[in-house]
């Protein structure tokens, strides 16, 4: 059990290409923190670095209060479950869960009390004679934690560990999962390209990009108050929707004028937030559950005539894929029992209440 | 006009797809015709040699009747090859040399593999190229300058000189294949390893080689073939009969100028094949991996 | 046993310093380390003696004196070299096509067959590449006996009148080639089947979609996905045939009067039985640029195969 912390991290290669260019960050004890962004965005190195596979450019990295910079992978006392799993072929799944501590030189019994121990938690004590050709993806999946769960190292490090399973698997594994981690609590680390799966997970997430962290912070905060367009964009599925406007003063209140010249009132008590930008050409975010079928109630609301583009029913809900002006693939979300036609005029309500104003030249959210 | 042209196609397409049935079968046919008479061809001269070893003397010195039939079949041949020092002698030869070559020649190619393969380090790009060059070089083309070392080093006519050179028949290819094989070993098997608590020389002991266990079979196979049938260096090298390993042995010592005794020289060569034959029959999988692994592997 | 050695040496240094610096320069130390006997085996018995060769090739036949490229003139003038040299082209060539046609053939008729019998024929059309050479070129040699050929008897079952096998020359190269398709045919079925099952069969599918026809599949499908492997092949089994020794030497042994010497058996001749090694060693030299060029080849297949897997 035990804390790690970056800092000031770089990753550079041969030819100034930096991977990971100066990060900070803090992970707690018992924290459950994901990585995610999208591939090259330097997460994966940056998990590499602190599992010692790959050596740290410049920076520090302390797991548990001390710098491991210069210990090598076997001295750090951490555990890596891999996106292929790299279960030993030749090795039954008993020694594939007992190899490092066998290397360790841990006493026979002790072994065999941690697998069968590791083994009860995963709910695979029937495959411990198999050999990993035998077993399905779940099943590898299951027994790659237990090769780390055995070890009991202060860190878990995951790297992409649900990609190689198919769409429910993955859902039921993320479940499980996150069952071990409440069971044994130890420090994590999980790489994911997967924002659900981040969202899901973890305590905490970080959102990379190009080798710099956008933001951290616990899932709902990212999902409510991202700090950049980058964030916004890439937590939250569908996207959420960029729309060009120019914010201008109104008579009580802030409005937004959009391309096509309809006028959205910005809330009132976000005035004083956003009344630096007046005059100016922003971008109104909005997620698709904001922009929906015209509703009555209290807030503000603003309706925007559309033309369907494509229609796209998901059972619970009906996703509206359009355009307007020169904002493209705008997505809302309608109720599905609602008549909805490709190319036939539709009305939207836009919850104005959920809206985000973005600055276009920083992409940061005001 | 266009139902002329209709009337014309219909019976075609029928006759098409009835002709793909009957293409199927006749092709079917043609393989099998092709195949028998290849086997027939390429078993008749180890069978004959089989039938040969079977006759007794007097009935090869007959020369009448069928060759390929054997009237009165004995195995006087073999019961002579067999009790004979002298070929006792080649076959403790061979079994030596060999035993010695093939232990040689994995570890240093599995030792040299793994590190190609895995530890890239400044050369070794260049080294994997000249190691598959190495292979491309004939036993022929440097058996005159081998023959001054080896004389040099006074091992002319000493299994011990064999020894020695034989590596360079079997060394190259089975470094070649053997890197092959470990590169196909995914990365993060090793990363495990190392997270696990692993030494590169465990890893490649407890991991590479188990992991490679087809490979270094296939390895194996290949040096044991490759040193119990090299010919150029033991003609070369040995010309003392109580030094030769069973190839030259055979062809040399058995032929004697005049009277050849082709049932007992048949039943030598036969007996001087079954080690490789046997393996064959047993691993031919691995066999023909080693085979095709050269120019699909690596 | 330098090799043992070297594992020790490894194991003893592991342990104490844990830097990662440290580590991974020990990697390339302990890489080195681990590929000392390959070195050793490569510079000292391949790359040494190849230097050595040119050197012995440019004394006199005692040893005593540097003679330049006298050794090469007197071969370039000699009848019996260019002979040789004629003779070693013809066979190689010769050869090397029967194989990689009668392989190629083999090869196809195999993949046409259920899978279920195709290890059995397999198991079976291997066995000339399996017997040691010299040893199933003993059996040739007998089946070729003037005085009571086996070959001879079964033609004169088909009313062919008896052939002098290896008592004419021209029987005689031909005699050669046919022991060395012999053993050589199984190789390239091997390979080229090898190579067939590789080719997906959704590719084939598709052209059948296409409309291709069986000729049009073999010609547009099958033969550019082997290009690679049939090249390597042919080149691979060039350098081995041209420079093969074992079935001239137990079959004619360069007879009769010296007019089936290959480059090998005539290096042999010249070199160890007459004692000429400096001579010897030029007629083996001759061999290296038809090599070379072959080796450069094969290696740029190799190559080229490698990239387009990854």
């Amino acid at each position: 059990m035990a804390e790690v912390s970056l800092r000031k991290i770089v990753k550079a290669y041969e030819g100034d290409v930096q991977a990971v260019k100066g990060i900070d960050l803090e992970i707690a004890d018992h924290e459950f923190c994901v990585l995610v962004g999208p591939s090259g965005c330097g997460k994966s190195t940056t998990l590499r670095m602190i599992a010692g596979l790959e050596e740290i450019t410049s920076g520090e990295i302390a797991i548990g209060g001390t710098v491991v910079n210069d210990i090598p992978p076997r001295d750090r006392d951490i555990a890596m479950v891999f996106q292929n799993y790299a279960l030993y072929p030749h090795m039954s799944v008993y020694d594939n869960m007992a190899f490092g501590l066998l290397l360790r030189k841990f006493p026979k019994a002790e072994i065999d009390r941690r697998v069968k121990e590791a083994a009860r938690i995963l709910d695979i004590t029937v495959l411990l004679d198999r050999k990993p050709k035998a077993l399905s993806g779940g099943q590898r999946q299951r027994v790659a934690m237990g090769r780390a769960i055995v070890r009991d190292p202060k860190v878990f490090l995951f790297d992409e560990p649900l990609s190689n399973l198919d769409a429910k698997l993955r859902v039921q594994m993320r479940t499980e999962i996150k069952k071990v981690h409440q069971t044994v609590r130890t420090t994590t680390v999980y790489v994911t390209h997967d924002q659900v799966e981040a969202m899901t997970l973890a305590d905490r997430v970080v959102v990379m990009n190009h080798g710099i962290i956008e933001q951290v912070g616990p899932p709902q905060e990212l999902y409510h108050r991202p700090a950049t367009r980058f964030v916004a964009g890439f937590i939250g599925s569908p996207a959420m929707n960029f729309i060009p406007a120019r914010l201008e003063n109104g008579a009580a209140a802030l409005n937004l004028v959009l391309a096509d010249g309809s006028v959205l009132p910005v809330p009132e008590d976000r005035t004083a937030r956003y009344k630096s930008h007046a005059g100016r050409a922003v971008l109104l975010g909005l997620r698709p559950e904001h922009l929906t079928e015209p509703r009555e109630g209290r807030g503000t609301y603003a309706d925007i005539a559309i033309q369907p583009e494509v229609i796209e029913p998901m059972g619970m809900e009906t996703l509206v894929h359009f355009h307007l002006g020169e904002a493209r693939d705008l997505c809302a979300r309608i109720d599905p029992t609602l008549d909805a036609h490709p190319n036939t005029p539709l009305r939207l309500t836009a919850d104005m209440a959920h809206m985000h104003l973005l600055d276009p030249e920083s992409g940061r959210v005001v | 006009m266009s139902a002329t042209a209709m009337n014309r196609d219909v019976p075609g397409i029928y006759h098409k797809a009835g002709s793909l049935r009957a293409e199927r079968r006749w092709a079917l046919w043609v393989a099998y015709i092709s195949l028998t008479v290849a086997a027939i061809i390429f078993l008749a001269p180890p069978f004959y040699m089989l039938i040969t070893s079977l006759k007794g003397s007097a009935e090869i010195a007959g020369m009448t009747g069928s060759p390929w039939l054997v009237r009165s079949p004995t195995l006087e041949n073999y019961v002579n090859i067999i009790t004979s020092p002298m070929f006792q002698r080649f076959m403790l030869n061979s079994l030596v040399i060999t035993a010695c070559v093939v232990a040689l020649t994995m570890v240093v190619s599995v030792l040299a593999a793994f590190a190609l393969a895995r530890m890239r380090f400044w050369g070794s790009q260049m080294l994997a190229t000249g190691v598959f060059l190495t292979y491309l070089v004939p036993d022929t083309l440097l058996f005159i300058p081998l023959y001054q070392i080896v004389g040099g080093l006074g091992l002319l006519n000493s299994i011990w000189g064999l020894v020695l050179v034989y590596p360079t028949l079997t060394v190259p290819f089975c470094t070649w294949i053997m890197i092959g094989y470990f590169a196909s070993i995914p990365k993060e098997l090793d990363e495990a390893a190392l997270i696990d608590g692993a030494t590169w020389p465990q890893m490649l002991w407890k991991i590479f080689i188990p992991v490679a266990l087809p490979g270094i079979i296939a390895a194996t196979i290949f040096a044991f073939t490759v040193s119990w049938a090299a010919f150029v260096y033991p003609t070369a090298f040995v010309t003392t009969p109580d030094q030769m390993p069973l190839t030259i042995g055979v062809v040399s010592q058995l032929v004697r100028a005049d009277t050849f005794a082709w049932g007992q020289i048949m039943a030598g060569a036969l007996m001087a094949a079954l080690p490789p034959v046997v393996i064959y029959a047993f691993l031919m999988d691995y066999y023909i991996a080693g085979l095709t692994a050269g120019a699909t592997k690596g | 046993m330098a090799a043992d050695g070297s594992l020790a040496g490894a194991a003893l240094r592991r342990g104490a310093p844990n830097s990662l610096q440290r580590f991974a320069r020990r990697r390339s130390s302990i890489a080195v380390l681990m590929t000392t006997p390959l070195l050793v085996i490569i510079i000292g018995l391949v790359a040494y003696p190849a230097v050595y060769a040119i050197y012995l090739s440019m004394l006199n036949r005692r040893m005593t004196e540097f003679v330049g490229t006298l050794n090469y003139e007197i071969l370039l003038e000699s009848e019996t070299f260019w002979m040789v040299a004629f003779q070693s082209c013809f066979f190689a060539i010769t050869a090397v096509l029967l194989k990689a046609m009668i392989g190629f053939w083999l090869a196809h008729m195999l993949h046409d067959i259920p899978d279920k019998g195709q290890r059995k024929w397999r198991g079976m059309l291997l066995v000339p590449w399996v017997i040691p050479p010299a040893l199933s070129t003993l059996g040739w040699w007998w089946m070729f006996d003037p005085s009571y050929s086996s070959i001879n008897w079964l033609l004169a079952v088909i009313s062919v009148p008896e052939v002098p096998w290896l008592g004419h020359h021209w029987w005689a190269r031909i005699a050669i080639i046919m022991v060395n398709v012999w053993i050589g045919a199984p190789f390239f079925m091997i390979m080229y089947l090898a190579a067939l099952k590789s080719v997906p069969e959704q590719l084939y599918e598709a052209a059948a979609i296409d409309g291709a026809t069986g000729f049009q599949r073999l010609r547009y499908v099958t033969l550019p996905m082997m290009a690679n492997i049939i090249s390597i092949t042919v080149l691979f089994s060039l350098i081995v045939t041209f420079a093969n020794y074992d079935i001239v030497r137990v079959l004619t042994n360069g007879g009769p009067r010296d007019l089936t010497h290959v480059f090998a058996s005539y290096a042999f001749q010249v070199g160890i039985l007459s004692g000429n090694i400096p001579r010897g060693a030029a007629v083996s030299l001759f061999m290296f640029p038809i090599l070379a060029i072959c080796a450069f080849f094969v290696l740029r297949s190799v190559v080229r195969r490698n990239k387009e897997q990854m």
